[in-house]
């Protein structure tokens, strides 16, 4: 029988591993993040799980390492944030493009400078084309789920392709929530033991992550990219199969609320998802059309989910936690490379940056603009949120 | 003790130059360890000649890691096949004086420290000589490289070489060692004790490279053996806390005849001699007492 437990994201994302029962976990301590890893060190000294436990003395060292030992055929796991991340930036384009089932644990954090434990997503999504597979993720029951669902997309064989799960520093990872724990039985039902083709083997040695020519380098991007638009359909089926062993399924790659007949739309990434639907609670008994757009994966890219979920839409606000400076926020950017040919008013709000609190006026205020505004009238591309104080 | 070494080859077809000393410790060090082998190499010559897709030359099981992840990736192997009850393996890695004594070194520091059972072999020719020859903090004072340009003002390396066995020394290493190309005996004989140790071992192999450092490639041995014999480079082992001199040299030879045979040196002056002999004697004094504090 399944059971609940009262956790941190952070603790429901060590459940997840200890379920997934990695082989081999590289531990290195960043805020907020940490308490993953110290929740881990506390179930293999119990025995809880009998994973081996590295101490390694970085980042970058933590991601060769699981790299080495995943091509061995072990199951691994390490967890990060922020700097960390980004300190692991080179080995990422490694592991993506020696095409090794990684999962990885990002805790969203601001990026230095002003230097800032506090949340947001520049992080991650400035490694957006590092090759890995990206989930952002809303509540610790989800977090717990989809790092059991990592190991079954990322070890799929037609998908080969590390998988990064990310929760918003603090709002997620520091707070409690009663989650459902899946049975040892079920998991075991649902994630097949890893086996990895074409591992290094000492009865048939194998010369892995070399150099390529030009002439052949563009055959193994070919091969990368392809790698990844398989793992769209992987992920629904994953999702799907989990649903019927455990009872909870999220919906691939976007999912959407109340947006059937939705006017306005705001597009959300990650934890603030929750208290959007609340606006748009509050909003929808008021009479007004609107709904929310939760992105679940920024790679591969919802967008075919996007223009469906959208497709009643007139105005959509695309809120997040990130910029790229001199441009949009990133999301935007792809929402908008999504809805291209739609002709949908899209206006992005960037909000949240260095872990800045987003109220629910904030939202209320967005949707306000975006009634406001028509084709003749619009605002301008970007704005931030909260910037005056 | 190896009596006889394997006549198996697993390190060939590689595009290394001709008289390749690093090339020729990765294929004698294999030797020894044999076909249950697992191969880390950071970028470098060795990754470069051998591992281009698809003529991949490793008769083992091989990866190229990042550049400063040799010790990581090999801890990564190692505790992986712990876990996967593969127990009669050797992991072993093979990175320059670049990709260890600079932008390796943390990643080494930690492989040390945890004390994981891996060799890590370091074939030092003395500068970054896979991108042409620029100079790492390996690189001896006086020479000339692509980025010690030899004139009135930079007038080569300035660099004191670290010392890398007394680094590694410093982490209470199980098992730590010189070696030279120029004594092979000497090197297989070491590389067959890292094998059998039961925790990390380093060995630092002088690895001459014609290319860099402007030598003929039928010299790669005779140069090294000499550098020996004048004492810029020396053999011990430190085991357990204790140094041991493997080969006590009385009378050096001229340094001046060493450095005069490399075009790398060619500019060098009198004092500049003078300095390279105040080093080497300060460095050999050191040695000699670190041996002697042991043997008492």
């Amino acid at each position: 029988m399944s059971y609940k437990v009262f956790v941190s994201g952070d603790e429901a994302v060590a459940l997840g591993v200890k379920l997934a029962k990695p082989n081999v976990i590289a531990a290195y301590p960043i805020t907020p993040q940490t308490i993953v890893v110290e929740r881990l060190a506390e179930m293999v000294e119990k025995r809880e799980l009998a994973a081996q436990y590295m101490y390694v003395e970085s980042e970058h060292s933590a991601l060769a390492a699981v790299m080495g030992a995943s091509v061995l055929g072990a199951r691994t796991f390490t967890a990060t944030s922020s700097q960390g991340l980004l300190y692991m930036a080179e080995v990422m384009h490694y592991a993506s493009g020696g095409r090794v089932p990684l999962v990885m644990m990002n805790a969203n954090r601001s990026v230095a400078l002003p230097w800032s434990i506090f949340g947001d997503q520049r992080d991650s999504l400035s490694l957006l084309d590092s090759g890995w597979i990206q989930a952002y993720v809303e509540d610790a029951q989800e977090s717990l789920d989809m790092i059991i669902q990592a190991y079954a997309i990322a070890e799929n064989k037609n998908v080969l392709t590390p998988i990064m799960i990310n929760l918003d520093g603090f709002v997620l990872t520091h707070t409690f929530e009663a989650i459902d724990m899946p049975t040892e039985k079920q998991v075991a039902k649902f994630l097949p033991e890893f086996e990895l083709e074409g591992k290094m083997d000492l009865s048939n040695p194998k010369n892995l992550f070399f150099s390529s020519s030009p002439s052949d380098n563009i055959l193994f991007k070919a091969q990368q990219h392809q790698a990844m638009e398989n793992s769209r359909s992987i992920i629904e089926e994953v999702d799907k199969l989990y649903e019927e062993i455990t009872g909870r399924g999220y919906g691939g790659l976007a999912t959407g609320y109340k947006t059937e007949d939705a006017e306005i739309i705001i597009i959300t990434l990650g934890s603030i998802t929750g208290l959007v639907k609340d606006v748009v609670d509050s909003l929808r008994i008021e009479g007004q059309k609107v709904g929310v757009v939760k992105i679940r994966f920024m790679r591969p890219f919802p967008e075919k989910e996007i223009l469906q979920l959208c497709k009643n839409a007139s105005k959509i606000g695309v809120l997040e936690k990130d910029i790229s400076f001199g441009y949009h926020g990133t999301v935007y950017t792809n929402v908008a490379d999504a809805l291209k040919t739609t002709g949908i008013i899209l206006i992005n709000y960037i909000a949240g940056l260095g872990g800045k609190n987003i109220s629910e006026q904030d939202i209320k205020n967005i949707f306000i603009e975006l009634k406001s505004i028509d084709a003749e009238h619009s605002a301008q591309a970007v704005n931030f949120v909260g910037v005056e104080g | 003790m190896l009596k006889k070494l394997d006549q198996e080859e697993y390190f060939y077809g590689h595009k290394g130059c001709g008289g390749c000393g690093g090339s020729l410790a990765v294929r004698l060090a294999l030797k020894v360890l044999g076909k249950n082998t697992f191969v880390v190499l950071p970028a470098g010559c060795m990754s470069a000649v051998g591992f281009v897709y698809p003529q991949l030359c490793f008769g083992v099981n091989a990866l190229i890691s990042p550049f400063a992840s040799t010790a990581a990736m090999l801890s990564g192997i190692r505790v992986a096949a712990k876990s996967l009850n593969i127990e009669d393996c050797n992991v072993v890695g093979f990175a320059g004086d670049g990709g260890t004594a600079d932008i390796g070194l943390q990643a080494l520091s930690g492989a040390i420290d945890r004390g994981d059972k891996i060799i890590y072999i370091c074939y030092d020719n003395e500068a970054y000589m896979n991108t042409g020859v620029q100079q790492s903090s390996l690189t001896p004072y006086g020479a000339r490289t692509t980025t010690t340009p030899p004139g009135d003002y930079i007038h080569g390396s300035i660099n004191t070489k670290k010392d890398m066995v007394e680094i590694v020394a410093a982490h209470h290493i199980k098992y730590a060692a010189t070696a030279s190309i120029g004594n092979i005996p000497d090197y297989i004989r070491k590389v067959e004790k890292a094998k059998n140790i039961n925790g990390t071992s380093y060995i630092h192999v002088a690895a001459p490279c014609p290319t860099g450092w402007g030598i003929d490639s039928s010299e790669t041995i005779s140069i090294a053996k000499e550098a020996i014999a004048c004492g810029l480079w020396y053999l011990a082992e430190y085991e357990d806390g204790v140094y041991k001199l493997n080969q006590e040299i009385h009378e050096y030879t001229s340094i001046k005849a060493y450095l005069k045979k490399q075009t790398r040196f060619k500019h060098i002056t009198d004092e500049d001699i003078e300095i390279i002999t105040k080093q080497r004697d300060q460095k050999n004094y050191y040695i000699k007492e670190q041996h002697r504090k042991n043997i008492i």
